[in-house]
């Protein structure tokens, strides 16, 4: 019999006996705090890697634990509560952010040298609005250095976070310290960010469900940018019920960010019962193939998806059927293939543009030494500061933005977008010839990597997001949803994909999705870490 | 095949950039830029029609889901101090910096 503590079971149902007063927020918090002491190891910090064999073992999710000032927050909702007063729909509800967030008077460190001493005066939209919907923070979790990678690895703040499922294994990236929190039961909601798929992937890899809404569904005020045109924030939850319930706080226009949309924010909760009877879900072969460059010679080649990938979707498809939907074969995607080459132009133009601004002089690093001029101390400060990925995307976006190459790369690059975008046009179109609700693909290419295996090449990295960045190319929403187990015992994520602001549908689908698969048995297939700490 | 980015046009970008590079940083750097152009070159697999618009945004911007434009409105900031406690180095609330170059224009 397995031994459930408050960090395992989901936010929906804490809210509940929270605001009833059976349980304290403050109870709530210490189990997650305990459960961080159990299995999260020692935080990242900038200092040289430890040699101590036992950090193989941890999940190391975390750069800064804000544990006292959670008791306190805790306490808070607790007297709110005892007062008859309603603290919001995350009463007492700990959870992380993934530290690319401003969060005033705590470390923002984007994981970068160049912020390791920057400390927020503000705090992040979406941050701000878990707090009023009386959310409790517990600290802010590790990432790819300014977000940039699929792994994890590439954080200045080291021991970087490992797979709970397989701690010799990363957790995917960038969000990757969110996914792994998560999934290892420190704090039951997580706030990621996905410019890729930089939540759905580490969502896939770590068996959590994680959110790309809309671009402009939620602000981008308070995150460290890095491709302003595709970044968006969004939820890692355990499961659907609690994906919606987190959208539903952190989403709306908001003034400080003129991208927002000023769409409505549908209740996303009350929808999801409804079903998938008479639902159009595709299927396209083109999500059924995968691009990846030759190990030897660098050339960029294709071949069909793994079998065991393949299958989890098509089961999924399968039970969906099942309940009703229409499942529409064989909807083209042409312009699937061309996400990385594009995405390699679009967002190194914009991470480059985004970090010039870190430069010695306002906050964050300055070069110790003595230096002749400005200029040398922009070149020490910005040499010593960030690592090699934030260089070498800073070097691609000058080069493919010069104004001799820029009609080459840049301009085609944007009009390659418009193509991608037109594949979703048509799927979606309610008059096509498909009508499409969602798209059903799988999430990655692949199940959790181990570590140290794919780190170094930027290309064979940057393929892991194949199957996710045409929607962040496009604009549309996606969900993440654990589908299995592979034959190694590591969990397979599948994909949704649905018009601008279908984010409802998407969780409608995926929560019928988790109901017809409750009993499955690989749904009763705990992780390592955890069948560990419930020995 | 030669390399697209030869290390003449590295060291260009590497002076654009306001970097500096240890040698071993920078062949690993210019490798990986070279490996990734062969990426970027799928693009011109696609005849792209010179009238296909531009992308700036996946998700089209119009009337309906645009916000208003705020008031152009000053706003003080409730504690600059907060802000000026970041720079790395400051006097009198002024932020300090290393001798600023000089440069005559032609």
């Amino acid at each position: 019999m397995q031994k459930l503590e408050y960090c395992d079971l989901p936010a929906h149902q804490l809210v509940e006996l929270i605001k009833s007063r059976e349980i304290s927020a403050l109870e709530v918090t210490e189990s997650a705090l305990r459960r961080i002491a159990e299995v999260d190891g020692r935080p990242g910090t900038i200092s040289q890697e430890s040699d101590d064999p036992s950090e193989a073992e941890g999940v190391h999710a975390f750069i800064t634990l804000t544990a006292e000032a959670a008791r306190l927050r805790a306490k808070d909702i607790d007297r709110q509560i005892a007062a008859g007063d309603d603290p919001g729909p995350l009463a007492g509800i700990p959870f992380t952010v993934k530290d690319i967030f401003c969060v005033q008077g705590t470390p923002s460190t984007a994981a970068s040298r160049i912020l390791a001493n920057f400390v927020a005066p503000y705090t992040a939209t979406p941050v701000q609005r878990l707090l009023e919907a009386g959310g409790v923070m517990l600290g802010k979790v590790n990432l790819d250095e300014f977000t940039y990678g699929s792994s994890n690895e590439s954080s200045a703040f080291q021991p970087s976070p490992r797979n709970p499922w397989d701690t010799s294994r990363v957790p995917g990236g960038s969000s990757g310290g969110s996914a792994a929190a998560v999934a290892a039961g420190e704090g039951q909601l997580s706030i990621g960010t996905d410019t890729a798929g930089s939540v759905r992937q580490p969502a896939a890899f770590c068996g959590v469900v994680g959110v790309k809404p809309t671009y402009g569904r939620v602000s981008r005020y308070g995150l460290i940018a890095f491709g302003s045109s595709l970044d968006c924030p969004g939820p890692v939850a355990r499961d659907v019920t609690d994906a919606a319930l987190m959208l539903q706080t952190i989403a709306g226009v908001d003034p400080q960010d003129a991208t927002t949309a000023a769409v409505p924010v549908p209740n996303y909760l009350s929808s999801l019962g409804r079903g998938v009877r008479g639902l159009r879900i595709g299927l396209s072969p083109d999500y059924f193939r995968i691009t990846f460059p030759d190990p030897q010679t660098g050339e960029i080649q294709q071949a069909p998806i793994g079998e065991e990938i393949e299958s989890a979707v098509l089961r999924a498809a399968g039970r969906l059927a099942e309940l009703g939907a229409d499942i529409v074969d064989g909807v083209p995607m042409p312009h699937t293939r061309y996400g990385i080459p594009a995405y390699f132009v679009i967002s190194r133009v914009e991470a480059a543009s985004n970090l010039h601004r870190f430069d010695g002089v306002k906050y964050g690093y300055r070069t110790p030494g003595d230096v002749a001029d400005l200029s040398e101390m922009y070149r020490k400060s910005r040499a010593q500061g960030f690592g090699l990925q934030p260089k070498l995307r800073i070097l691609m976006g000058m080069y493919v933005s010069a104004a001799q190459y820029s009609e080459q790369y840049y301009n085609r690059a944007l009009r390659v977008r418009t193509l991608i975008r037109r594949d979703f046009d048509q799927a979606f179109d309610p008059q096509g010839p498909y009508r499409l609700d969602a798209l059903l693909t799988p999430t990655t290419p692949t199940t959790a990597f181990p570590m140290a295996n794919i780190y170094g090449d930027s290309v064979l990295m940057q393929y892991a997001d194949q199957l996710t960045v045409p929607a962040n190319h496009a604009g549309v929403p996606g969900i993440s949803l654990p589908g299995g187990l592979d034959r190694e015992g590591l969990p397979i994520g599948i994909q949704l994909l649905g018009p601008d602001y279908s984010e409802d549908m998407l969780f409608r689908i995926g929560r019928a999705y988790e109901k017809v698969t409750a009993d499955a048995p690989w749904r009763l297939i705990r992780s390592k870490v955890l069948r560990e700490v419930q020995l | 095949m030669t390399d697209q980015i030869t290390p003449e046009l590295f060291n260009h970008l590497v002076q654009l950039a306001a970097l500096e590079l240890a040698a071993d940083e920078a062949e690993y750097l210019r490798g990986q830029l070279n490996n990734q152009l062969k990426a970027i070159h799928e693009l011109e697999l696609i005849p792209v029609n010179p009238a296909t618009p531009i992308a700036a945004h996946g998700v089209p911007y119009t009337a309906r889901n645009s916000q208003h434009a705020r008031p152009d409105k000053w706003q003080p900031y409730p504690d600059p101090s907060e802000i000026l406690d970041q720079a790395p180095e400051t006097d009198e609330r002024y932020i300090i910096v290393p001798e600023i170059p000089h440069t005559d224009l032609d």
